[in-house]
């Protein structure tokens, strides 16, 4: 290329560049332009219409919160419902010295250090210009105390507010969960699915269990208000209203006196008990102990009580039912006796020689029975009612992992049961497939053997065995837990009733489910490993005892409770049904720390059943509910032999 | 050296006449901030704060010679890069959308940065392969630029996906793309338009018809819309007086210290304050022009000019938004609105534009 064409190239596009320069000029002398005839069509064109909108009449469109709907138990008794008081409330952009201004006006309220400390923490998640409570549920003597003094509180104000609330407070803390102030989290999701319009004006939103679950129901829809304010803001005319909608109200299929004895019963156990109907997947009671106060967190939970709660050894805010993770111990015996006749491996009259251990072939690694020198001769029947182990690590091993898992998981181990509860947990169900991933590693005869007792790799929520154990109660049809039945709409009346068919049908051998029920029965009859809590019942119970333990233990070392810390003493386990025959109710109970599933956990369940199937209400201490020693010493005998699973 | 030397020294690379059209607009801020926030100090000094932190980076930006500021281009964009996709992949979710990266010590926004990494990376290639462009450079730049407005507008943050947009199109615009390819993508994009509107979400569907009726969502964002427009109606010829906007001081007004801060100007200051406040716009604007007229070298002249219209962008874009002539997209009224990372952005630009008008005679050959 010659210098003479570089240079006249360099001027064509020097030129080209001004050219396109001017155009740009041009295209922002004309938004400039489009401003400017904006600004004079408003200001100069439009100005009385706009300013008649702004001074003469000051319209306010104001939101009208929804009272929120309420939540009954299954025969209308009330868990949660509002009830309206009045807030101390500070707009912190308004006021000048704030901490003086809190100071002045303890002199007229009440207001506590926790008050103030939970003030900070609203003040830190809001904006300045947002309205935040420094107290809630003001007598009517304050109430009348600041109005006279008002004037010397600008930005402070008093404000009808609806509360909620819930009676049975900590027992159905798990269950009903909890509102709380809406926070960046949930006005996020809200802008997401569009609703932050709804809003507007509501300082509330359920932030757990059915409250969160069921908050499309629960929230309503905000009402409009066109108000006329004059120069200070304040509404003086009406000038349209749109009402607002009330939620609707939620019917469970809880049972909320059930609930309430299914607590008392647990003393001062911690555990888990879920209850369901096993003909149609309503459950009848939700228990995680211990519970909380859920009013702590409507008003704004405090520094000090949220560090109480999470810091506490006890785990209150764990909800065990929903998401606790346990061993499923031996109560996973009759599912894998079920595998068995399945598959073919063991026919029911099959016996085995227990000598009280199991070797696999080509090691000399003793896996012990929980019985000292074994059981003897077991068949199917007798290892459920004694709970024999040995049998049950040789029917694992002929069986295989890859069946174990098929078949369990048709039961929905190792899966989410679809409760209408946000936050629940799947458990573990081992797969040849889970452990290369987890650990990277082949799966190992060994890791069988362990499977079938309900020990190793496998893990199991107190919703999920329950869910099992219903759908063994109904011959294998199983439904998908749930805990609204109906919804009662706020307007119409009309009620809602939601739906709930058979969600899978586990197509069993009624010839196999007569032997595993049959045998379920008689843990229950004198000489099973729950016959004791069972004693006397006027109906028969189908259960299973199980262990979990919560520290492994050394080859020959003995389980002695008395030494052992009592927090890393074994969990108690319990699954049941009632009648056995036709079974109304199935209830799995977990006692936390318990010991012995037939000694703590059955008791419990009994209870519960008795209540269900008898009306009858137990004697307000509950004898069953002391702690297991209490039992061994009174009784006399040896109980871990008799229950010791 | 004596103090006159000193003195000469710091501002020999300044563009006076800009920083003077600049500090008139920051004057405004600081004002009419002091109304917005209800004569609260505090926010002020703030303000003041953004505003010394971010004219300490102009300077030094401004000092860059050419040929480093050109060095910086590819890092930028790369690193830009980096954090989009660390965004898409680890990002924090904030105000419904995922835009921030959580890095240890602070939580960062990559798309802010791209804001001025877009058009550095766009206007160096251009400058690479200036001796001889074909359609093939112009399909690569357009690449450069859709890619990380395609992750932006993932997050999703449409807003600042179309700004970024728009600064690369003033690049390729400038850079000679030809007149048939920007009628064939007009066209394209009238004719794709009811597509687009088949594929879009309910909500962003109802935004836009909310513009044409804001009353339709009164409680949400049409809500902001009627407001803003009551605020600058009534404002009227002479404005209501300062300190003395009843929009703004009965919480009409949403956001009223940073997207709508233009809303409290100009109920306060009225048409008169407007035609002030757009003849401040104005001249920023004539001398970045002229900056860019100016300019010696290909890549200073893309990137003067891109930095120039964006900078017209985003003042019509908040002031059409605020008085109801554009969609509520959260865009700050640039120098004005409260806030510090768009305060670093915008002087960032600026002090890339008093480099390339200050440095020029050096590198002219």
């Amino acid at each position: 290329m010659s210098r003479q064409v570089e240079l006249k190239n360099h001027q064509r596009e020097i030129f080209n560049f001004r050219l396109r320069l001017f155009i740009g000029i041009g295209f922002a002398l004309l938004l400039l332009g489009i401003l400017l005839a904006r600004f004079v069509y408003l200001q100069a064109m439009r100005h009385d219409y706009y300013q008649t909108l702004a001074e003469k009449n000051r319209i306010s469109i104001m939101p009208i919160v929804p009272n929120r709907g309420l939540i009954l138990d299954r025969n209308g008794v009330v868990l949660a419902h509002n009830f309206s008081g009045y807030t101390l409330e500070i707009t912190p952009s308004k006021v000048k010295n704030l901490q003086a201004t809190i100071d002045d006006l303890a002199t007229l309220v009440d207001i506590q250090p926790r008050d103030r400390k939970r003030f900070k923490k609203l003040q830190a998640e809001s904006h300045d210009f947002e309205t935040l409570m420094i107290r809630s549920r003001l007598s009517d003597e304050e109430v009348a105390r600041f109005a006279a003094q008002q004037y010397r509180f600008p930005g402070v104000e008093i404000k009808a507010r609806l509360f909620r609330e819930y009676p049975y407070s900590e027992k159905t803390a798990h269950l009903l969960g909890y509102i709380g102030r809406i926070n960046q989290t949930d006005e996020d999701r809200l802008e997401e699915n569009d609703s932050l319009a709804n809003y507007r004006g509501t300082d509330y939103i359920g932030k757990t269990g059915l409250e969160q679950y069921y908050e499309n129901e629960l929230h309503g829809t905000t009402g409009i208000e066109q108000v006329e304010v004059d120069s200070a803001g304040r509404a003086v005319r009406i000038l349209s209203r749109t009402p607002p909608v009330s939620g609707n109200t939620l019917i469970l299929s809880i049972d909320a006196k059930l609930q309430d004895i299914a607590e008392q019963a647990f003393g001062d156990y911690r555990g888990a008990l879920v209850a369901i109907d096993p003909a149609n997947g309503e459950v009848l009671a939700f228990v995680s102990r211990p519970g909380y106060d859920p009013s702590l967190f409507v008003d704004g939970i405090d520094a000090d009580s949220w560090k109480a709660l999470n810091e506490s050894p006890d785990h209150p805010l764990n909800n065990r039912a929903l998401r606790g993770q346990y061993p499923s111990g031996s109560t996973i015996k009759p599912f894998m006796a079920l595998a068995g006749l399945f598959y073919n491996i063991r026919s029911p009259s099959q016996a085995i020689g227990d000598p009280g251990y199991y070797t696999l072939s080509g090691s000399s690694h003793q896996y012990r029975d929980w019985k000292k020198g074994g059981h003897g001769t077991v068949d199917m029947f007798k290892s459920i009612v004694i709970s024999c182990d040995t049998y049950y690590y040789g029917l694992a091993v002929e069986m295989g992992i890859d069946n174990i898992y098929n078949f369990l998981s048709r039961f929905g181990f190792g899966k989410k049961t679809g409760i209408d509860l946000e936050g629940e947990t799947s458990g573990l169900l081992p797969s040849q497939e889970w452990k290369q991933k987890r650990f990277k590693q082949k799966w190992y005869t060994g890791d069988t053997v362990s499977v079938g007792i309900g020990q190793g790799y496998s893990l199991v929520t107190p919703l999920q065995l329950a869910a099992a154990t219903a759908t063994l109660a109904n011959d294998g049809i199983g439904y998908r837990p749930h805990l609204v039945r109906e919804v009662k709409n706020s307007v119409s009346n009309e009620i809602r009733k939601l739906e709930n068919k058979p969600a899978f049908d586990i197509k069993l051998d009624p010839a196999h489910l007569d032997l595993v029920k049959r045998a379920m029965a008689a843990v229950t009859q004198p000489g099973g490993t729950a016959a004791q809590a069972s004693a006397g019942a006027p109906y028969l119970i189908a259960g299973k005892t199980g262990t979990a333990q919560v520290v492994g233990m050394k080859q020959g070392e003995k389980y002695d409770a008395s030494k052992i810390d009592e927090r890393h003493r074994d969990h108690a386990w319990f699954i049941s049904f009632a009648p056995a025959d036709k079974p109304r109710i199935a209830v799995v109970v977990l006692a936390e720390n318990g010991g012995h599933g037939g000694g703590t956990a059955a008791p419990i369940a009994r209870k519960v059943m008795d209540y269900y199937l008898l009306g009858k209400v137990p004697t307000p201490v509950g004898v069953a509910a002391a702690p297991v020693a209490a039992i061994q010493a009174a009784s006399g005998v040896p109980e871990v032999e008799a229950e010791h699973d | 050296m004596t103090r006159r030397q000193i003195w000469q020294r710091i501002i020999a690379h300044l563009d006076l006449p800009l920083l003077a059209g600049m500090g008139m607009l920051m004057a405004a801020s600081l004002l009419t901030l002091y109304s917005a926030s209800d004569h609260n100090f505090d926010r002020v000094l703030a303000q003041g704060a953004n505003i010394l932190v971010a004219l300490c980076c102009l300077w030094v930006v401004a000092n860059l010679p050419l040929h480093y500021l050109m060095r910086t281009a590819v890092p930028i964009y790369v690193l830009g890069m980096l954090l989009l996709i660390g965004v898409a992949l680890f990002g924090e979710i904030s105000h419904g959308a995922r835009r921030w990266l959580n890095v240890g010590v602070a939580t960062i926004q990559p798309s802010e940065l791209m804001k001025i990494g877009v058009p550095l990376m766009m206007a160096w290639y251009f400058e690479k392969h200036e001796a001889a462009l074909t359609i093939k450079n112009y399909i690569v730049a357009a690449l450069l630029l859709l890619l990380p407005v395609a992750l932006i507008a993932r997050q999703p943050d449409l807003g600042t996906a179309l700004l970024i947009s728009a600064s690369g199109f003033y690049v390729l615009f400038l850079a000679g793309l030809s007149w048939r390819v920007m009628g064939g993508l007009f066209v394209a994009g009238i004719a794709s338009a009811p597509l687009m509107w088949s594929m879009m979400h309910d909500y962003q569907r109802h935004r836009i018809e909310m513009l044409f009726d804001p009353s339709q969502d009164a409680l949400g964002k049409g809500y902001h819309t009627i407001q803003g427009m009551i605020a600058v109606g009534s404002g009227g010829i002479l404005g209501k007086g300062y300190l003395n906007g009843t929009q703004t001081h009965l919480d009409f007004l949403p956001e009223r210290t940073t997207d709508f801060i233009f809303a409290v100007y100009s109920e306060e200051f009225g048409l008169v304050g407007n035609l002030i406040l757009l003849a401040l716009y104005a001249f920023v604007i004539s001398r970045g022009f002229v900056i860019t007229a100016n300019a010696s070298t290909y890549f200073t002249r893309l990137m003067a000019g891109s930095i120039t219209l964006t900078f017209v962008t985003y003042a019509f874009v908040n002031m059409g938004m605020v008085s109801g002539i554009l969609p509520i997209v959260g865009v700050p009224l640039p120098l004005v609105s409260y806030g510090g990372t768009s305060m670093l952005t915008l002087l960032l630009g600026f002090g890339m534009l008093m480099s390339i008008q200050t440095h020029k005679k050096l590198v002219k050959s």
